[in-house]
This record gives structure tokens, C-alpha cells and sequence, in this order.
């Protein structure tokens, strides 16, 4: 384990899989060996990558790897396919998508399915991401599934979330609701050669701005102390066009814009996420895109933000962690002897539920506190 | 617990039929196995890299245009160069029956030809894996 460990830090891709496999696994000394990549994790900005199946999530990494490659950097990717519920097997058919850059040693693609995990990713990509960090990738994207609107699991993991959709799915009511829209720190409207696209850009812009608004304590309002008052070029940046549907080269057009413009609206302290026009099959906006995605994190560094976040991550997960062991605990013996027997008698009307759970509960309290101890993390 | 199966189905060379690919991986993944599909036109070079960064028990080649002689041994090549020896590689597709000695002797455990049923050739994936499923 110390020599494979040893080989990740260095580099070596075969080591770097066969670690991801072993956690992925749950192997107990894989995962007690990540507190030896401590020194050279922590470095890489974690990007996710989200939204509904066939938005184009896959298609925009694609293309985000050769801008990020372009800039010199090394690039991670994780891609998150779901685990059939059935079968127990998986399709993994993101990596397909990004085979153009298989053989650049600079690049890093590994699937992973979901294993029952229902949030989006699955339970060891945290650590995954830790090893490509160790590794010395200086991006790790991370696509999700294709999610409906409460797979958020991602928020945990990625520094800056990417939420990519596409026009038509629906209206604006669709986007206020709760879940995943409440998540993106970059939005993408992909495919923007279609029929709405502008109308969604609009809504979203909408959304995000009495957002802001809200949590600055303001009435959210269309009058004088709009953004589109305040800054002439907000139309233009925003890709917002009076009229339906433009053509793709006025997509282009109005995506474009003059690198030294701030992307970020409204006030330092509370960024207003901003919302990019793309065409990724065609890699329009996706320029513009991977400039967002190092500004946020530039942002999330001066802000001291990024801090916060991580420690958030952390305390996330140790929480799954809990989930796991006893998770692992009521389905080994004798635990699970216990549940079967106190549900029969729960099933006789000998007991009630509340308290065969309870019951239940300190029989794997006790199971703890007399197990053998895990090995400290100080070696 | 028995760990999950990792299947490479690779398409190499410049054919662009993969209804038999899809096919394989359909079933694979019916059978409990998580299945890696490259898509097509793979170079050997590709379709070693992913199987490494994969990290896959099996690599499943797919090809109907005949560069079999050539692209196949290719692969086993490679991963010999990677240091690579305990991943099963066996192919399917249109490949005549007196290539198969060829094909075998260089490493390709077996050719499964078309009309092949799926069952065959997930009982021969469980039962030939070089790595233990236990690890």
C-alpha cells in the first residue's frame, strides 16, 4: 500500500486507477492510506459538473479539458454514470465523449457508477478526487449524472459548481424551485442555437438577481437599481437579446466579449453567479466558460470562502462516513440477527416499532464502543 | 463481498458499425458488470490508456473491418510495454475462423463471432478473470 501510494503521489497512472479501484471498493487500508496524501492534496480546484441527462455535460468537459490544457494545466476528470438498480451493472458512457484526449499523459479520465449512491456522484469520489489532487492534476471536473432537480451531493465536493441546462425543459417557475438551482456558481445554457434559449437565459438572469437581492436585505425590484441600469453593457454580457431565438453566429457574437471584463455582477461580497451562453458541439462560449471557472476560484481564495467550503466538505464527510459504518453494522451479524428477530416480534404486536428501534440502536452503540479499535491515522 | 467486474468494449480501427458493441455491453451490464464503451475509432493507444486509467478485469474488442491481424495483437503489445498483465482480452466481430489460431497465439484469449449468445461469453469473462474477485 505504501509503495502505490508512494507511486500516486509520483504520478504513475496504473497506481492512481488501481487506488481509485481499491476505494471504490471500500478497501479499509486504501482509505486509511489517504491521510498519507495530506501533504500534497488540497491544491486542485474541484469543478463540478451538472445538470439533466443530454444537456451536454460531457460534451462541454470535453471541451473544457483542451481549454484548460491549453492554459498548461493537468486535468482530472471524474465521470459519474448511474448503477442500474436492478442489475447491479452500469453503463459508463461518459468517457466516450472525451477519447480525443486518451492518450495525453496530461489527462486523467477515470468512470465511476453509482454504486446506490443517490445523490449524484458516487461515495468515493471524494476520495478519488483526493488522489488525482495528490497526483498533481490542477483541475478535477467532476460530471455528475444526469440529475433531476434534488441530486446535490455534488455541492459537497466541487469548489465551484457548474449547472448546465438546456432550453425547453421548461418554464419559469421551473426555475425557482428548490434543488439544484439554488446550487450553480456558474450557470450554461448549452445548446444555445435553439428555440428559447434566450428566454431561459433571461429567467435565470431573473432568478439570480432577486436572489442577490433577497439576501442583501433588498425588495427585489425592475426599477432604477436593476443591474441592467446600472451597467450598460449587462444586455450585451448576459447574451440577452429582445426577440426569440437568434441564429448561432449572433450566439457567438454575443457570447464573445473583451477579456478584460469581469464576468462577476453586482457587488464583490455577493458574486451574482453569471450565466453563459454555449454551444459546446460546436464549442462556442466554451472559452468564456473555463475563464469563469479559474475566476471563481480566484474569487473563492481572496473571499476566504474557499476555506469555508472545504471545511463544510470535511464535516459532510464525516457525516457519510457514520452512514457507512452503520450501515455496514445493521447488515452483519449480529446486528441483523437482532433487526430480524425485534421485527417479529414487532410483526406479533409484541413490541412496538419505536422502541424495537431503539433497542436496535443501542445494540449497535455497544457493538461500537466494543469493537476493535481502527487504526489511528498517525503512523 | 464480491467486487464489481470492470469491462473495457473497445472499438478499434475505422469501422463504424457498433450495434454488436452495444449489444455486449447491454448484456454485461445486465449481468451486474460496469461496462466502459470508448466509442468508435480507437487507436491501440487509446483503448490501452483508458483500459489503464480504468483500471478493467477485461478488455472486449469489437471490429467488422478486418484490420483484426494487426489492431488486436497491437493491443496485447502495449499493455505488455505498460507492464501490464492481468487484464483478459478477448474480441468478436467478422473475423474468419483460420485467423483465430493467429489471433490466440498472441495473446487474445478468445474470438466470439457473430450469434454468439451473451451467456457464452459472460460465463468465459467470470470464468477466465485474472484478478481475483475477492480483491
Amino acid at each position: 500500500m505504501n509503495e502505490l501510494v508512494g507511486s500516486c503521489i509520483k504520478g504513475d497512472m496504473r497506481a492512481i486507477a488501481r487506488l481509485i479501484t481499491l476505494l471504490e471498493n471500500q478497501d479499509r487500508e486504501a482509505y486509511a492510506a489517504l491521510y498519507r496524501l495530506k501533504d500534497h492534496e488540497g491544491v486542485a480546484q474541484v469543478v463540478g459538473i451538472t445538470g439533466p441527462p443530454g444537456a451536454g455535460k460531457s460534451t462541454i468537459v470535453d471541451k473544457l479539458i483542451s481549454q484548460f490544457r491549453a492554459r498548461g494545466r493537468k486535468v482530472g476528470v471524474l465521470a459519474v454514470d448511474p448503477t442500474s438498480p436492478f442489475s447491479g451493472g452500469a453503463i459508463l458512457g461518459d468517457r466516450l465523449r472525451m477519447q480525443s484526449h486518451a492518450t495525453d499523459a496530461g489527462v486523467f479520465i477515470r468512470s465511476l457508477a453509482t454504486r446506490g449512491s443517490l445523490g449524484g456522484i458516487s461515495k468515493a469520489t471524494h476520495a478519488a478526487i483526493k488522489v488525482l489532487d495528490a497526483a498533481g492534476y490542477d483541475i478535477i471536473l467532476v460530471e455528475t449524472v444526469g440529475v433531476g432537480q434534488s441530486e446535490i451531493d455534488i455541492v459537497r465536493v466541487a469548489d465551484t459548481v457548474v449547472l448546465i441546462s438546456v432550453p425547453g425543459l421548461g418554464d419559469d417557475i421551473q426555475v425557482i424551485k428548490a434543488g439544484i438551482m439554488e446550487i450553480g456558481d456558474i450557470f450554461v445554457v448549452n445548446k444555445a442555437d435553439r428555440d428559447g434559449a434566450d428566454r431561459l437565459v433571461r429567467e435565470l438572469r431573473a432568478m439570480l438577481e432577486t436572489q442577490a437581492q433577497l439576501s442583501r436585505g433588498q425588495a427585489p425590484s425592475g426599477g432604477p437599481d436593476t443591474l441592467a441600469a446600472r451597467d450598460p453593457n449587462f444586455m450585451h454580457h448576459a447574451g440577452l437579446v429582445e426577440g426569440s431565438n437568434i441564429s448561432a453566429k449572433e450566439a457567438s457574437t454575443s457570447i464573445g466579449r473583451d477579456s478584460s471584463t469581469p464576468i462577476y455582477f453586482g457587488s464583490e461580497q455577493i458574486p451574482i453567479p453569471p450565466v453563459l451562453k454555449t454551444i459546446a458541439a460546436t464549442g462556442v462560449g466554451v472559452a468564456e466558460l473555463s475563464e469563469a471557472i479559474i475566476q471563481h476560484f480566484e474569487l473563492l481564495k481572496k473571499t476566504g470562502e474557499l476555506d469555508k467550503k472545504r471545511l463544510e466538505s470535511i464535516k459532510y464527510q464525516l457525516g457519510q462516513f457514520i452512514f457507512d459504518e452503520v450501515s455496514q453494522m445493521l447488515n452483519s451479524p449480529p446486528v441483523s440477527e437482532l433487526r430480524n428477530k425485534l421485527a417479529e416480534q414487532v410483526f406479533f404486536r409484541k413490541l412496538d416499532v419505536y422502541s424495537a428501534g431503539m433497542a436496535l440502536f443501542h445494540k449497535i452503540q455497544l457493538k461500537e464502543t466494543k469493537g476493535a479499535a481502527h487504526e489511528s491515522p498517525q503512523d | 463481498m464480491e467486487r464489481k467486474i470492470r469491462v473495457l468494449v473497445a472499438k478499434p480501427g475505422l469501422d463504424g458499425h457498433d450495434r454488436g458493441a452495444k449489444v455486449i455491453a447491454r448484456s454485461l451490464r445486465d449481468a451486474g458488470m460496469e461496462v466502459i464503451y470508448t466509442g468508435l475509432r480507437q487507436t491501440p493507444e487509446q483503448i490501452v490508456n483508458a483500459a489503464i486509467q480504468e483500471d478493467v478485469d477485461v478488455i472486449a474488442l469489437s471490429i467488422l473491418s478486418g484490420a483484426h491481424n494487426h489492431l488486436f495483437p497491437r493491443v496485447v503489445e502495449l499493455l505488455k510495454e505498460r507492464g501490464v498483465d492481468d487484464i483478459l482480452v478477448f474480441g468478436g466481430g467478422v473475423i474468419p475462423e483460420e485467423d483465430i489460431p493467429f489471433l490466440k497465439s498472441k495473446g487474445i484469449a478468445e474470438i466470439f463471432g457473430p450469434g454468439t449468445p451473451t451467456s457464452k461469453t459472460i460465463e468465459f469473462i467470470r470464468a477466465n478473470l485474472k484478478r481475483p474477485l475477492d480483491r
